[in-house]
Parts: C-alpha cells; sequence; structure tokens
C-alpha cells in the first residue's frame, strides 16, 4: 500500500546532520532544521508557549517564547528561530522573563477571567502559562467588550470572550481539515477570529468535527455540554436510560484521571457508567459490526450489479459527511447510505430491543458517548428518527463522562471491571477497530473477503494500514477480483483524495474517510492533554491510542462482524437479511447538498434540540 | 453554484462577472476585484461576498476577513454623502469634536451609521493633510475647512436641497 505523507517536516528529527547550539551555557547538539523550541524541549528544556501548534501553527504571534539570541539586539520568538551552528541562547534571563510576563499579563488584562466557573478550568493552558511564570498582579487594565457567547448550535460553543488570538483553530481548520471557517475579522483590537460574518458555526461550512476545541489553549471554544439534561433523565425513575459507549473512548476514558495514554479501560467504564445511574450500559462496538454488515453488503451490491456507483465511500463519520455535502455534493450519491454506528444503536434499542424487552420506547432515552463533537451535531439531524422516535437522544462527549465521573466522585482508575449489557455486549475485533483509521477498512475487507471467495480472510492480513499517514492508496487482491481502496483521515486528505477522483487519476472502489486525524481515537470529543504535556498538542500522539485498540483486538477471538452472534441474532429476529427492507428503514439515511454558503439558506435543525436547554 | 441571484440583482451580477473574468486569472486580485464590486453595488452585501468567493476559489472566511481589515470595504449600504469628520492631532485640538457633535446632533445618527433617507453617512477619519483648515471635515470630495458647529446647518442643507431638487442627481450636480 502506497503511503502518501501528509508533510515532510516529520524528517526533520531523523536529519542527519546535526548543529551545535548552546542552551543555558550548556552544548547540545540538535538535529539541523529545527526551531529553537523544538530544540530546547528536546533537551528538556521548557520554554513556556501558548499559539505554537507544532507542525500547524507556527507563527509565533503571542511572545510567550521568546528568548535571548547572542548578537540579536532584541528577544527573539523561539518558535520560529531556526537553530544554526554556535547559535548560543538564553531562555531564562531576567529580560526574558520580564517580557514573558508583560505577553501574558497583557493577555490577561482583557481576558474574561471567570476561571472558576470556565469549561477549561484546571485544563487552561492560559491558566498554565500564568501559573508557571508567577503572575500576581495584572498592572494593565484593558477594555473588556462582550462579544458573547455563539452556540446556535448542538455541538461546539464559541465564547469570543475567551479568545486569546492564538489562531490555532484556524490554523487546524484550514491546513488539516481544510474547512476554513475561521478567519480574523476586523483589526486591531477588534479582531475576532471567527467564521465569516461572525455567524455562527451552524450558519457557516463547519462540519463539527471538534478539531478546533481540541486546539484552542484556553475555554474559548467547547463541546456544547448536555450534562444536566442526561442526568434529570437518569434521576427519572419514569426514564429507561441507556448508555453507549464508542469503541474508541475504550482507549481514552482512563487519560484524564492519570492513566498512561493507549490504557484500554473497556470494563472500568462500564462500572462508572452504571454507578452514574444508568439502567442499561451497550456497547456501540455491536452496531459497528452491523455497520460493517450493511456497508459490505453495499459495496458487493455496487461491484456487482451498479458498478457506475462507484467508489462508495464511507459514512459512519458525521464530520465526513457534512464535509460531502458542502464541499463534495457530486459524491453524495456514492456516500454508504448506513447510518453511523451509535444511530443504528438508537434506532434497535427504541425498536427491537423496546419490544423483546418489553419497554415503551417512549420512556428510553439513548445517550451515546461518543469521541465526537459531529455526532451532537448528528443526532440533531431531523431524519435521524425512527417510528417517531429520536434514534438517539443525547450525545456526550468523553470529556463531558469525564466531568460526569468526578463530580459523582468515582476513583476511576481503581474502579472493578464489569460487563456490557445484554444484548448490545459481544461484539467482534472488527467492530472494535472501527475507533483508528484503517480500522473500518479492514473490518469491512473481513467481511467482503469471506463473501466473495468462502473462506476466511487470515487476520491481520492488512497491517499497512494502520500507518498513520494521513491518506493512503493501494491494491487488494479478494479471489479474482482486485479492489482499488483509499485511507484518509482528515477532511484535507479526503479532499485531496477526491479531487485526484474527480481529475480521473484514481479509480478507487472504495474508499474510508474519517474527518478527524486518527481516525476516533483522535476525535474532537476526546480528552484535552494539551495543558498537561506539550507534546499532546502535536497530532503524533494519537498512534498510541490507535495501537492500543489494534492490540486488543489481536485477543479476540471473534474477529470478523459476521461471526458476531449478536448480530446474527438482530438479523435473525429483527432484520431479515444485510440490505433488507427493514434493515433499509431503520439502518439507512439520506443526505442533502448543503452548499457553501449556508447562511444564505435557512438549515432546519431537528426542532426541540434547542429548546431542551 | 448555490447562489440565487434575483432579477433585479441580474445586471449587477452581469457587471460583476466581467469584472472576475478580467482579473481572475492574476493572483493578487482580490482586493482589486472587491474594490470594483463595491462600485458596481455601493457596498458589498454578504451575497456579493460570497459570490466573488466562490468564483474565485477563495474561502468566504477570507475575503470576508479582508473585507473587515480594510477600512474602505463597506458591508452596509452607504450615504449619498459621505461624510468624514477629521480628528488627526490639529483638528482635534482646533475643535473637531464640537462639530462632530454638531453633525451627529443636526443628523440624529452615530459615527459609523447612514441615515434613514440613506443621504448621509457619518464617519471619522485620521489626519486627512489639510491641518492649515482645521477642523476640517470632507463631504464626498468636498472639502470645509476652519469650521465651527454653528457652519454645520447651512452645510447639510445644500446637500438636502440638492438631492431634493433632481429626483434623478446627475454625478456633475453632486459637486456644488
Amino acid at each position: 500500500m502506497e503511503n502518501i505523507p501528509e508533510k515532510e517536516e516529520n524528517k526533520i528529527y531523523e536529519n542527519e546532520e546535526k548543529v551545535t547550539i548552546t542552551i543555558d551555557g550548556r552544548d547540545y547538539e540538535v538535529p539541523k532544521g529545527l526551531t529553537v523550541l523544538e530544540a530546547a524541549r528536546m533537551v528538556n528544556i521548557e520554554i513556556p508557549s501558548l499559539c505554537y501548534l507544532k507542525d500547524i501553527n507556527e507563527i509565533g504571534t503571542c511572545r510567550v517564547c521568546v528568548v535571548e539570541v547572542e548578537g540579536s539586539r532584541t528577544l527573539q520568538p523561539s518558535c520560529v528561530y531556526p537553530v544554526r551552528e554556535g547559535l548560543r541562547v538564553r531562555t531564562n534571563t531576567e529580560r526574558v522573563r520580564r517580557a514573558r510576563r508583560t505577553a501574558v499579563s497583557l493577555l490577561l488584562s482583557n481576558h474574561h477571567r471567570e476561571c472558576t466557573t470556565c469549561v477549561a478550568n484546571l485544563n487552561c493552558e492560559l491558566q498554565n502559562v500564568a501559573a508557571d511564570l508567577g503572575i500576581r498582579n495584572i498592572p494593565f487594565t484593558g477594555e473588556k467588550v462582550d462579544y458573547g457567547v455563539h452556540n446556535n448550535n448542538p455541538a461546539i460553543q464559541r465564547d469570543y470572550n475567551k479568545c486569546i488570538n492564538c489562531r490555532r483553530c484556524m490554523a487546524i481548520c484550514n491546513k488539516i481539515q481544510e474547512c476554513y471557517v475561521y478567519s480574523p475579522i476586523n483589526r486591531g483590537f477588534d479582531t475576532l477570529i471567527a467564521p465569516a460574518f461572525q455567524k455562527d458555526l451552524s450558519e457557516v461550512s463547519c462540519i463539527m468535527c471538534g478539531q478546533c476545541v481540541l486546539a484552542c489553549p484556553t475555554g474559548s471554544l467547547a463541546e456544547k455540554e448536555h450534562i444536566n439534561e442526561v442526568l434529570e433523565a437518569i434521576s427519572d425513575p419514569n426514564k429507561h436510560v441507556i448508555a453507549q459507549t464508542a469503541p474508541s473512548i475504550q482507549v481514552t476514558i482512563g487519560e484524564p484521571f492519570g492513566m498512561p495514554v493507549g490504557s484500554f479501560v473497556a470494563g472500568k467504564l462500564v462500572a462508572a457508567l452504571k454507578r452514574i445511574g444508568f439502567d442499561k450500559v451497550f456497547a456501540t462496538d455491536v452496531t459497528a459490526d452491523l455497520t460493517i454488515m450493511e456497508e459490505s453488503e453495499e459495496l458487493l451490491h455496487r461491484l456487482f450489479h451498479e458498478p457506475d456507483k462507484l467508489p462508495l465511500l464511507s459514512s459512519c463519520c458525521p464530520g465526513w459527511v457534512k464535509y460531502a455535502e458542502h464541499f463534495f455534493p457530486e459524491f453524495l450519491p456514492n456516500l454508504s447510505s448506513t447510518k453511523s454506528p451509535h444511530e443504528m444503536c438508537g434506532a434497535l434499542s427504541k425498536t427491537w430491543y423496546a419490544q423483546k424487552y418489553g419497554i415503551d420506547p417512549d420512556k428510553i432515552v439513548n445517550v451515546a458517548i461518543m469521541p465526537c463533537t459531529a455526532k451532537k451535531y448528528e443526532v440533531a439531524r431531523p431524519e435521524m428518527e425512527s417510528d417517531g422516535y429520536r434514534n438517539v437522544d443525547y450525545v456526550l462527549t468523553t470529556r463531558e463522562l469525564t466531568r460526569m465521573i468526578r463530580e459523582t466522585g468515582l476513583d476511576f482508575p481503581n474502579l472493578p471491571e464489569e460487563e456490557y449489557d445484554e444484548p448490545f455486549d459481544q461484539y467482534s475485533g472488527a467492530g472494535m477497530i472501527f475507533g483508528a483509521t484503517g480500522g473500518l477498512f479492514e473490518a469491512v475487507l473481513r467481511t467482503v473477503h469471506e463473501k466473495i471467495t468462502g473462506d476466511k480472510m487470515e487476520v491481520p492480513d492488512y497491517t499497512d494500514e494502520h500507518v498513520q499517514s494521513g491518506l493512503k492508496y493501494g491494491r487488494v487482491t479478494i479471489g479474482d477480483k482486485t479492489l482499488n481502496i483509499a485511507i484518509a483521515h482528515g477532511t484535507g486528505n479526503a479532499k485531496r483524495a477526491l479531487d485526484r477522483m474527480k481529475r480521473g487519476e484514481w479509480k478507487i472502489h472504495f474508499m474510508e474517510v474519517m474527518a478527524c486525524p486518527g481516525g476516533c481515537v483522535g476525535g474532537g470529543g476526546q480528552p484535552i492533554l494539551g495543558s498537561r504535556d506539550h507534546k499532546f498538542i502535536s497530532l503524533s500522539y494519537r498512534h498510541n491510542r490507535a495501537d492500543a485498540l489494534f492490540n486488543v483486538e489481536k485477543g479476540k477471538k471473534i474477529r470478523r462482524s459476521h461471526e458476531n452472534p449478536r448480530v446474527r441474532q438482530i438479523y435473525e429476529e429483527f432484520l431479515g437479511h444485510p440490505a433488507s427492507e427493514k434493515a433499509n428503514k431503520y439502518l439507512h439515511t439520506s443526505y442533502i447538498p448543503r452548499g457553501r454558503h449556508p447562511y444564505l439558506v435557512d438549515e432546519k435543525h431537528y426542532k426541540g434540540y434547542n429548546e431542551k436547554d | 453554484m448555490g447562489i440565487r441571484i434575483e432579477k433585479h440583482e441580474e445586471e449587477n451580477f452581469k457587471k460583476l462577472d466581467q469584472v472576475i473574468e478580467k482579473y481572475k486569472e492574476e493572483e493578487g486580485m482580490l482586493i482589486r476585484i472587491l474594490q470594483k464590486a463595491q462600485d458596481i453595488f455601493g457596498y458589498l452585501p454578504m451575497k456579493v461576498q460570497s459570490y466573488i468567493s466562490e468564483r474565485l476559489d477563495i474561502p468566504i472566511s477570507t475575503v470576508n476577513g479582508i473585507v473587515t481589515f480594510y477600512s474602505l470595504f463597506y458591508q452596509e449600504p452607504q450615504g449619498k454623502y459621505t461624510i468624514s469628520v477629521c480628528t488627526g492631532t490639529a483638528c482635534y485640538v482646533k475643535g473637531a469634536h464640537e462639530v462632530l457633535d454638531a453633525i451627529k446632533d443636526e443628523l440624529q445618527i452615530k459615527e459609523g451609521e447612514t441615515t434613514m433617507d440613506k443621504l448621509f453617512t457619518l464617519k471619522t477619519t485620521r489626519c486627512i493633510g489639510a491641518c492649515g483648515l482645521a477642523p476640517v471635515i470632507t463631504i464626498n470630495d468636498d472639502v470645509y475647512g476652519r469650521l465651527t458647529p454653528a457652519d454645520i446647518p447651512s452645510i447639510l442643507y445644500k446637500y438636502i436641497k440638492t438631492h431634493k431638487k433632481a429626483h434623478v442627481p446627475e454625478k456633475e450636480e453632486v459637486k456644488n
């Protein structure tokens, strides 16, 4: 499989050519091509930074990372200053300290400092920098203009009063996701990093992926919280509240509780949810298996009967679906019509499960714990309804669940392990690896392989796709069929792939797209660790989470979706067979082209969503 | 393209198309195109910005960022006459603010606003280089210097009268 690398820059670290620089009187040998900041961090000298986001936002605007460079009259921002042979740098002189304090004090002087009630409290880079620099009083009084909070959408809220204009949200949106939502509006003191015309995110071509939330160093960008609504439902004795957890949560929810990145904690996760008070805890992995069944069926159908409707593009990522709706409406017929796994779980919980266990679907509240802000948007799409019931009622991000666990007072790392509840308890390894880029592709392949050849494919057979480069393109042979496949994560990479298809350079049968870099393990609803350690604000740490999923998967007995007994049961008892009429009704959906300028047309959300707050 | 153009706008958008055709091959022509678009439409409404963004394949956020950065561009319809009150140092000490207040009183609008009849837009500017005439204001291309608040009503009246006389005002008439 051919890997198309995202950037050449990562190679800098392996640069053979070294230069010797002096930092604070000590000599170090570092690879040529690094910046002073990266070199210093490499040798464990901490230089504070705010606007810097490795490989993404290197613009030197916040002036927090300034250092003294010998021979230079003024202080230099270390994040954009390249190392060179014989460079002498001082990072801890009085002049440097004073400059850093002034820079941060000025940022704080017009910052709305509501730290105790802020969503980023104790997980805020601005707060940390101020604490590290020991800022005790702010000698300046800045004008605090109240721009208010923009949250007229189900997923992401923007509090302009807490924005420090670092432009990290803009950088990740433009360079990685290529949605170009943000830009600096107005100028001077009035500058706002906002969507065009200062519209709400729901009115522009935002895909709600939440990467900007991960990038934000303060509480200016956050998910729209639905904790209170969920707690209310839990305390209502008439409600049957179901929690369903996405595969990738199982490897990330431990992180905010101090566990190492990549800890697999599915059992503790279930235990925590039960202690919070959910009546049932389901694994979305089961319906991920269902998604694979339906999507494989669709792929097979198009391969053998409707080749003009190829390539088949995966559809389980709502961020990617919205991206296609905004930017590539011509590809909408190619999108698989299968719903995303959590919507399937929602639909089945209010139909099959309700009938089977004799529960009034009216009383069922389905809460999806997802690594994703786009899923918050997805559940508010008007078409996500079955038999008059919303498929999923609320989506909580991993971060919101973290807050709930803290509020409940649970010692997460020491919880006992518990099992998922019937009938969404057993899942295959294929369903699990959904949570990382390349996983969906591999899972679909395992099922398609057996359906075409009749033989079981040896797993894992396609480890190539675990590599984290942004766009992968390759060929797989199944029986006498050769499939051209592509895997993209980060919508910018998807764009590149679609452009190639449009130009006719690529002929593809199947493409997996995940909107977030790394897939769901790098999702916009995942824990923000940037304030804990700087290496977590680069994109590279997502390997560990993904590796954890693939490693646990290796130990699974059932590794093919169609072998999952629960999936068989669901088809036998309720749906019939994949792509049956009933399956189409409950497990498939439709898409609408939205255009790049949705603010010129009124978009209608599911009405009840905003009334609930 | 996804942007609906109403019948009454067609003519202006046709003109805009010609401008875009002329400049679109060259790089760095966005500001020029925006300027010309503003000449055609009088200001840069959302739709025009979106249209330009679509035609040039430049994200709307970038276009809007540029439009809001330069004070030369307007997102709101402007009055027929733009009154610019100089608040540079010389004019400031010579009483520019009293003059400004007099205009606000007379027209009942604030800075940056336009009168209901779309006749006047009031703005303040930095030094226009006529310090010898301080305090000074300009109304479109006309310069008025050494003003006192008492001069304001008669100056404004001149424009109101011209406007009323000519139902379809010619460009020549505007200049006194």
